[in-house]
C-alpha cells in the first residue's frame, strides 16, 4: 500500500473515523484504525461492534493493500503533521508516514484479525443533514445517561411515510420533533431505538453535504441496524433493544394557562438566579399577568436570588418548580426568539415550544408561519415544599 | 459525659431467657456453614471465642455443650429499649451508638452532682435499675470530661465495670494505654504506627502534630494528635435531624425465595414512600441492607439523578440491588430506606397516580409467606410454644426431629424433648416477657 494525500483531508477522514473507537477495546485491534487503498480511494474504518464509522478520501494511489495502525496515536500523529502532503506506505508490518520534513514509522496491527464491518443497510429515505442535525440534537438532550435503564438512553425514531419523529426521555423531561423527509417506499412505517449519544454525535458531524441518507435493517431480535450515510462519510449502529415508553400518553391535552416568553432574555434570567441553586434545588417561577418572577435558594445558609422578566401570561397565576438544568436545556433547544410553555398545574409537566414569528415581508399579517417540523419539550416540574 | 456498653448483649439475653445456659458458654450468631460469631458470653470468651470470628472457629475453641444459636433481634430490641428509656431519665441528651451502646451528657440532666462522688453514685444507681429492668442483663460505665475519656473509661473494667476519670487525671489513664484503645486507630494505622516506634498512647503523644499528619495523612493524623492529648470536644448528639427514612424486617428464618423477598421489597418500598410524602420529603440515594443467614450484614446503595418520593421507583431500584447483592443461601433480615433528604421532589413523567396507588395497595397485604419443610422451620435459640409443654426455645434440629427445652426466664432450667419436626402442637413463639408481672401490652 502506497499513496499520497493532503494533509487537511487526511486528518479530518481520521480525526472523524477515530471519534467512534471504544476508550477500553475488548480486544486489541478493535483500538486501530483501517486504511484501505483501492484505485485512487482511500477508506478510513472503525469498528467495534456497536458502531461503524468509515471515511472516504480521494488520493493520488501507487499501490492498493490493506493496514490497520492505532488509531489514537494515528489521529494524534495526522492532526499534528505540518501543512505538506502525506505520503504513506506500508513497509512490512510497519507503517511510514512522511510529510514534509517529519517522518513516523508505526507498528501495525493484525489486519486478518479485523472484524468485517456490517454492511450498510438498504436506504429507508432521504433528510436534509442540517434538519437531520437539529432535530437530533433538540430531542438527544433529554435522553438519559444512566445505562441501567436502556430504554431511557436512546432516541426514538418512528417513521411514518413522509414525517419522521424523534423522541427521547430520562422520565424528567420529555423532547419530541417532527420533520418531513424523502422516503424510499412511500407509505413506509418503522420505529427503532438508536443510542442517543452515538446518534448525536452522528448528526451533528454528517453535515458536510446537503442530504443524509438513512437506512434501516431490522433482524427481527435486536440485530437491527441504522445506517447513516453523507457526503463521504458513513456510519452505523447497533439498535437498542428494548420498548420505549408510550410517551404519547402523557403529553398534555390542553393547558390552563400559557406564557409566552423572550427566549434569551429569559434565559439570561434563570441563568443568573439558578447560581445560587444548589444541586437538586429548584428554580421557581411564579407567573402573573405581565411577567415571571424566577427566585431560587432561600433557607438561611444559602444564598437567594430573585429576578422578574416581562412575558405574556395568560391564566391564573402559577407558581412552579423547575430544575434549572432541565429548564435551560429546553430554552436552548427550541431555537425560536419566542417560546411558549403551556401549564395544567404545578405538579403536572409544563410544555415548552418554540414560537414562529410571521416573516417580516408576510403581507396577510399576524398569523404564524406554518413550521417546516414541530418541536416540544414537556418538562415535569419539582414539588416545591410547603 | 456517661458511656454504657452492655456486656456480651445478644449473649446475655440468652442467658436470661434460657435458665439452663446461665453460666455456660453461649455464642450467638449465624449457625450455618459459614456463620460469623456476633457476641460470645464471657464464658465463651474464656475459651477464645470471639466476635467475627467464623463460628466454625468457635465450635472448634469451646468445649462441648457450648450453646450456638441464630439471633433473636426481636428480644434484644426489646432489652434494648427498656435501657435506653433508663438512660434518657438522666439526660435529654443520650446519644445511641447501636443496639448496645449510648452516650449520655449528664450536664444536660437536672441531677447533676458533677463531682466524682456524685456521679459515682449516679452510675452505681444506674447500673442496679437496669439490672433490675432487663433481668439481669449487666453493663459497663465509664465516665469522664468527653466521650472519648467515658468510652476508654467504661472499657478499662469490663464486664459489669463501672469506671469514673476524674478531670485532671485524663492523661494518667489514657497515656499507658496501647493506640488500638483509641477510636479511629484500626489495624492498619496500629501497624503504621508500630513502624516509627508508637505502642502506646504516650507515644503517641510525644510525636509531633506534623509527623502524624505526615504518617496518616491531614484530617486522621490531626484527630491522632488530639485524641493522644484528651483532646475531645465533640457533642452528644440526642435526635440527629432525619437523615433517612428506612424500613427493615428481621424474618424467623432465612428466607430464600426470590419472588417472596422481592414482594417484601415492594411492600417496604411502599411503606418508607409513604413516609417520605407524609413528611414531603424526597431522597436521592436508595439503600437495601441484608443479613445473611451467616450473620454477615451488607448495604447496596444507589443514587438518582433526581430525588424521589416515589415507591415504584425506590421499589424497582431495591430490587435491582437486591438482585445485584444476591440472596444465596437466605436472609435473616431485609431492609430498604431512603437517604440524601430533601424538601423537593422531582416529579417523574411516568410514574402516573394510579401506579402509586397499586403498589400502596400491595402493602396492605403483607406477602404470604409459604410454607417450609418441616424441619427447616426452626433454628437453633428459636422461641417456640408447644399445645401441651408450654413455651420454650429449639436446641437442635435435624433428620426430620427437633429438641425443645421447654423453660424461660421466670423459670428454672427445664426439661429438654425430642420432638417430631412436623409436630402439629409446636408452634413459632414470641420472645417471652422477662418482667414477673405482664406490665400492661
Amino acid at each position: 500500500m502506497e499513496f499520497r494525500v493532503t494533509r487537511e483531508v487526511l486528518a479530518d477522514a481520521v480525526a472523524w473515523t477515530a471519534r467512534s473507537l471504544p476508550p477500553r477495546p475488548s480486544v486489541p485491534v478493535l483500538a486501530g484504525i483501517l486504511l484501505e487503498v483501492d484505485g485512487s480511494q482511500l477508506s478510513v474504518s472503525g469498528f467495534d461492534y456497536e458502531v461503524s464509522a468509515r471515511a472516504e478520501v480521494d488520493v493520488q494511489a501507487a499501490e492498493s493493500g490493506r493496514v490497520l495502525v492505532p488509531g489514537r496515536l494515528l489521529a494524534e500523529i495526522t492532526r499534528a503533521l505540518p501543512p505538506h502532503p502525506v505520503d504513506i506506505r506500508a513497509e512490512g508490518p510497519r507503517l511510514s508516514i512522511t510529510c514534509g520534513n517529519a517522518r513516523f514509522s508505526l507498528p501495525t496491527l493484525p489486519v486478518e484479525d479485523y472484524p468485517s464491518l456490517p454492511a450498510m443497510p438498504s436506504s429507508a429515505g432521504v433528510v436534509d443533514s442540517d434538519v437531520f442535525a437539529e432535530a437530533v440534537g433538540q430531542v438527544a438532550v433529554a435522553a438519559g445517561r444512566d445505562d441501567t435503564l436502556p430504554m431511557l438512553t436512546g432516541v426514538r425514531l418512528e417513521i411514518e411515510d413522509d414525517r419522521v419523529t424523534l423522541a427521547a426521555t430520562d422520565r424528567y423531561r420529555l423532547a419530541v420533533r417532527e420533520f418531513a423527509w424523502r422516503p424510499e417506499t412511500p407509505g413506509i412505517s418503522a420505529a427503532v431505538l438508536v443510542p442517543a449519544r452515538t446518534l448525536a454525535d452522528a448528526a451533528r458531524t454528517l453535515t458536510s453535504g446537503p442530504e443524509i441518507t438513512v437506512s434501516l435493517s431490522s433482524g427481527g431480535s435486536g440485530e437491527g441496524i441504522l445506517g447513516l450515510s453523507g457526503k463521504d462519510r458513513q456510519t452505523t449502529t447497533r439498535l437498542l433493544d428494548a420498548e420505549f415508553v408510550k410517551y404519547r400518553a402523557i403529553m398534555p391535552s390542553e393547558s390552563s394557562a400559557s406564557a409566552t416568553l423572550p427566549v434569551v432574555q429569559f434565559t439570561d434570567a434563570a441563568k443568573r438566579v439558578a447560581l445560587v441553586a444548589e444541586r437538586g434545588t429548584p428554580l421557581r417561577c411564579e407567573f402573573t399577568p405581565g411577567q415571571v418572577t424566577l427566585r431560587a435558594g432561600g433557607s438561611d445558609d444559602e444564598g437567594q436570588a430573585e429576578e422578574r422578566c416581562d412575558v405574556e401570561f395568560d391564566g391564573d397565576p402559577l407558581t412552579i418548580g423547575f430544575n434549572p438544568t432541565f429548564l435551560l436545556d429546553g430554552l436552548a433547544a427550541v431555537h425560536t426568539g419566542r417560546a411558549r410553555m403551556d401549564f395544567t398545574s404545578p405538579l403536572k409537566p409544563a410544555v415548552l415550544s418554540g414560537v414562529e414569528e410571521p416573516a417580516a415581508d408576510d403581507a396577510d399579517g399576524g398569523r404564524p408561519a406554518e413550521r417546516p417540523g414541530s418541536y416540544r419539550y414537556l418538562i415535569m416540574p419539582v414539588r416545591l415544599p410547603g | 459525659m456517661l458511656h454504657l456498653d452492655l456486656d456480651a448483649f445478644f449473649a446475655a439475653v440468652e442467658q436470661r431467657d434460657k435458665p439452663s445456659l446461665r453460666g455456660r458458654p453461649v455464642v450467638v450468631g449465624g449457625t450455618g456453614g459459614r456463620g460469623v460469631v456476633a457476641t460470645a458470653s464471657y464464658e465463651a470468651r474464656a475459651y477464645g471465642a470471639r466476635s467475627a470470628m467464623s463460628t466454625a472457629e468457635a465450635r472448634r475453641r469451646c468445649p462441648p455443650g457450648t450453646a450456638f444459636l441464630g439471633g433473636r433481634f426481636g428480644a434484644y430490641r426489646r432489652t434494648s429499649e427498656v435501657v435506653m428509656g433508663l438512660l434518657r431519665e438522666l439526660s435529654p441528651l443520650v446519644e445511641q451508638v447501636s443496639i448496645d451502646e449510648a452516650y449520655v451528657d449528664l450536664a444536660a440532666g437536672e441531677r447533676s452532682d458533677p463531682s466524682v462522688d456524685g456521679v459515682t453514685a449516679l452510675a452505681r444507681d444506674l447500673k442496679a435499675r437496669i439490672a433490675e429492668a432487663t433481668g439481669g442483663v449487666t453493663g459497663s460505665v465509664g465516665i469522664g470530661s468527653s466521650k472519648l475519656m467515658a468510652k476508654i473509661a467504661s472499657d478499662l473494667d469490663k464486664p459489669d465495670g463501672l469506671v469514673v476519670v476524674a478531670p485532671g487525671t485524663e492523661l494518667d489513664v489514657l497515656h499507658p494505654l496501647p493506640v488500638t484503645r483509641l477510636g479511629g486507630v484500626g489495624p492498619a494505622t496500629a501497624e503504621r504506627l508500630r513502624q516509627v516506634g508508637v505502642g502506646t498512647v504516650a507515644q503517641l503523644a510525644a510525636k509531633s502534630l506534623p509527623d502524624l499528619v505526615a504518617l496518616a495523612g491531614r484530617a486522621h493524623g490531626g484527630g491522632l494528635y488530639q485524641l493522644a492529648r484528651a483532646e475531645d470536644d465533640r457533642p452528644v448528639v440526642a435526635e440527629r435531624e432525619a437523615k433517612s427514612v428506612s424500613q427493615e424486617e428481621t424474618f424467623e428464618r432465612d428466607l430464600t425465595d426470590l419472588a417472596q423477598l422481592n414482594r417484601l421489597v415492594d411492600a417496604m418500598a411502599a411503606r418508607v414512600g409513604g413516609r417520605l410524602r407524609a413528611s414531603a420529603l424526597s431522597g436521592r440515594t436508595v439503600t437495601v441492607k441484608l443479613r445473611r443467614y451467616d450473620f454477615t450484614t451488607m448495604t447496596r446503595s444507589q443514587t438518582l439523578p433526581q430525588p424521589t418520593d416515589d415507591a415504584r421507583q425506590v421499589a424497582s431500584i431495591a430490587r435491582r440491588l437486591l438482585a445485584e447483592a444476591g440472596t444465596g443461601g437466605g436472609l435473616r433480615l431485609l431492609g430498604v430506606g431512603v437517604s440524601g433528604l430533601s424538601q423537593y421532589a422531582q416529579g417523574d413523567l411516568f410514574s402516573g397516580e394510579d401506579a402509586a396507588e397499586e403498589v400502596e395497595d400491595a402493602a396492605d397485604e403483607s406477602p404470604a409467606v409459604p410454607e417450609p419443610p418441616a424441619d427447616r422451620r426452626w433454628w437453633p435459640g428459636q422461641d417456640v410454644v408447644h399445645d401441651e409443654l408450654g413455651a420454650g426455645w429449639v436446641w437442635g434440629r435435624g433428620l426430620g426431629r427437633v429438641t425443645v427445652r421447654f423453660e424461660g426466664p421466670l423459670t428454672p432450667p427445664g426439661p429438654v424433648r425430642t420432638l417430631a419436626a412436623d409436630d402439629p402442637a409446636l408452634h413459632p413463639g414470641d420472645p417471652p416477657d422477662w418482667r414477673p408481672t405482664t406490665m400492661g401490652a
